[in-house]
């Protein structure tokens, strides 16, 4: 691509010859640009030896072009003018009267605005899950009148797909979890000359908070994230809006098992981290402190109170229900677009997981009141 | 110019498992014309297209586009070749996170390393040439209507200033005032910008307003032949495609079968 400038009695004359593509349109601009224009009345533009013109091509020419008329000069073409720069005057002479885009509205600036924005989302927002707790609850509560509605095998679904799958990884955490605090307790209480105390901590750890709290965080990662992309998925496809046209309450098919199995499966994980937790706790008593598995198990049977194990398990379903709304609230947010799906996905794991934290230290504070 | 084919399928086989798709399938694409892909559902006319737009790799055969055997060249000896095409898809396949224009732009800065404003100009061209007015530039692909999808599509396919264009079911999903519109689009955008367009189409308005040549997907093979000529065929689906009672109407409106030709 080449542009030739030749002296003419009137001004110049430019032969355009070779590709005029996309591809050299930058080297195109930069010829055209270090055209002088000074002095020029005439400006003929030869075309004859133009191999290839494409839009992009003829846009660089045509700005040119409009620079040299707005500078008075005037422009012939020889070779005819090209039809590209004609297609490009009716396009957008028949959009004319349109405004250009200015790209998405600027919001106003400042630190006040902006606070007063969040304020007033955040405000919505609560509003918002409030509304959504409470018509979960009651489509919860108006399909416990039927085994059907219930939908028993829905539920069954997502205690399999969050409870039983998860085991795995909800007992090697417990395991490894027991590990640690008995590996490290050991090593500093045996320096005190209490190492049976080891045993307390392990079981009261594990049985009071870790075991529950760990399976929930975890879980929570797992279930409130995929709950979050598979109704949000739903909700990008139209699905949803699908079940509601054909008559069906998508908080009876979508929500309400899902919160239902969530609440059945995290008590029985938490069981699963228990028992794992305890058995860990027994396997480093006999290795680091030589204690005989009788030992062991009498310690544990005196260190804990009636309550230490339901303290725990009492949690479970409290938890399983804030991971579970958390992630079908963020879910049903979705519209529009893939980065939506991907933003409410995120937020739905770091509220599942906050909420789960929350209600622990509220359990926390309870429980010491109680005084159990 | 000696007249090559732009695109040249021969011998495509497709299968997935026990099922054979296409088997020994032959096209050829001239340049500068509208072939229309048609077929049955099910008939393979998707795996086709991706097979040609190397989405799909075949079980064998070759898929030459510009001379070259797409088939056997690594992901970065096609990027020019990519990039010497447009796509648009079925259901438009706007990244939904971006505005139109920034959809007809991606392209661009993906190949190109062009001036901002520069940027905004030729994209606005392009959201400008297929009918979409300069508000559409600035809008999400969910708040566009479904004819606006289309053209948003055909926008972002001509990003790159293509002379190859596949467009898969233009007009499906619209309703006749806007698919005749599309139709005029396309055939005004294949006359402008001299481009060879490949299209999958159901809709037989469309086939006999805009296409030159038309291939068939009968029995895992492919009937090609000009529009005019393909309605003779003597296979039976083919007959039942053309005449049937969908058919007369179309092609009394466009003037095939009866003496009146086809202008393209």
């Amino acid at each position: 691509m080449t542009v030739d400038v030749r002296r003419t009695a009137n001004g110049l004359q430019l032969d355009l010859t070779g590709e005029w593509g996309l591809h050299e349109l930058e080297a195109a601009r930069r010829q055209l640009a270090g055209i002088d224009l000074k002095g020029v009345r005439e400006l003929a533009v030869n075309t004859q030896g133009l191999g290839a013109l494409d839009l992009s091509g003829a846009w660089a020419l045509r700005q040119f072009l409009q620079g040299a008329r707005t500078a008075g000069v005037e422009v012939s073409f020889q070779g005819g003018e090209p039809d590209q720069l004609r297609l490009i005057d009716d396009t957008l002479k028949a959009g004319a009267g349109s405004p250009p885009p200015g790209g998405p509205p600027a919001g106003e600036a400042g630190l006040l605005h902006d606070i007063g924005r969040f304020a007033v989302r955040a405000a919505h927002d609560w509003v918002e899950s409030l509304a959504f707790l409470g018509r979960t609850f009651l489509t919860l509560f108006a399909s416990l009148r039927s085994l059907r509605r219930l939908r028993p095998v829905s539920v069954a679904r997502h205690v399999y797909d969050t409870g039983i799958t998860a085991v795995p990884i909800a007992a090697l955490i417990a395991f490894l979890v027991t590990v640690i605090v008995a590996y490290l307790s050991a090593h500093e209480l045996r320096g005190l000359g209490v190492d049976i105390y080891v045993v307390d901590l392990v079981t009261i750890g594990v049985l009071r908070e870790l075991g529950v709290l760990l399976t929930a965080i975890i879980t929570a990662g797992r279930s409130a994230s995929s709950y979050a992309a598979e109704l949000g998925s739903m909700q990008l496809n139209d699905e949803v809006d699908a079940l509601t046209a054909s008559g069906v309450d998508p908080f009876e098919v979508l929500i309400v098992p899902r919160v239902l199995g969530f609440m059945i499966a995290l008590p029985l994980l938490t069981i699963i981290a228990d028992l794992v937790g305890l058995a860990g706790g027994a396997l480093l008593c006999r290795v680091l402190l030589d204690m005989p598995l009788t030992q062991y198990v009498s310690r544990v049977d005196e260190s804990i109170a009636p309550t230490t194990f339901w303290v725990g398990i009492l949690k479970a379903p409290v938890f399983a229900l804030l991971i579970a709304l958390a992630g079908c609230y963020r879910g049903m947010q979705v519209r529009g677009s893939a980065r939506e799906l991907g933003h409410k996905v995120t937020v739905a794991v770091v509220q599942a997981i906050f909420l789960v934290i929350l209600a622990d230290a509220l359990f926390a504070v309870l429980f010491l009141k109680l005084d159990i | 110019m000696a007249r090559y084919p732009v695109i040249e399928v021969s011998g495509l086989v497709n299968r997935f498992g026990s099922q054979v798709v296409h088997d020994g399938l032959d096209m050829e694409v001239w340049r500068d014309e509208v072939f229309g892909i048609v077929g049955g559902s099910g008939s393979g006319k998707s795996v086709l297209l991706r097979s040609i737009l190397g989405l799909q790799p075949p079980a064998a055969g070759t898929v030459r586009i510009e001379g070259q055997d797409i088939t056997r060249l690594s992901e970065v000896q096609l990027r020019p070749i990519k990039a010497s095409y447009g796509v648009a898809f079925q259901s438009g396949a706007l990244y939904s996170g971006l505005t139109v224009l920034q959809n007809v732009q991606l392209p661009m800065i993906e190949y190109l390393d062009l001036e901002e404003s520069l940027l905004d100009e030729l994209a606005l061209l392009k959201i400008r040439l297929v009918g979409l007015d300069a508000d559409a530039a600035g809008k999400l692909p969910a708040e566009l209507s479904g004819g606006m999808v289309k053209r948003a599509a055909i926008a972002r396919a001509l990003a790159l200033d293509p002379t190859l264009l596949f467009l898969d079911e233009p007009t499906s999903g619209l309703d006749p005032v806007s698919a005749t519109a599309f139709d005029e689009l396309v055939l005004f955008l294949q006359k402008q910008l001299k481009l060879t367009i490949v299209m999958i189409t159901h809709d037989l308005d469309s086939i006999f307003r805009t296409c030159n040549r038309v291939g068939v997907i009968v029995d895992r093979r492919m009937e090609s032949d000009t529009v005019e000529r393909i309605v003779d065929h003597p296979n039976r689906w083919i007959q039942e495609y053309f005449h049937g009672e969908r058919a007369r109407g179309a092609r009394i409106a466009a003037g095939v079968g009866d003496g009146a030709g086809h202008g393209a």
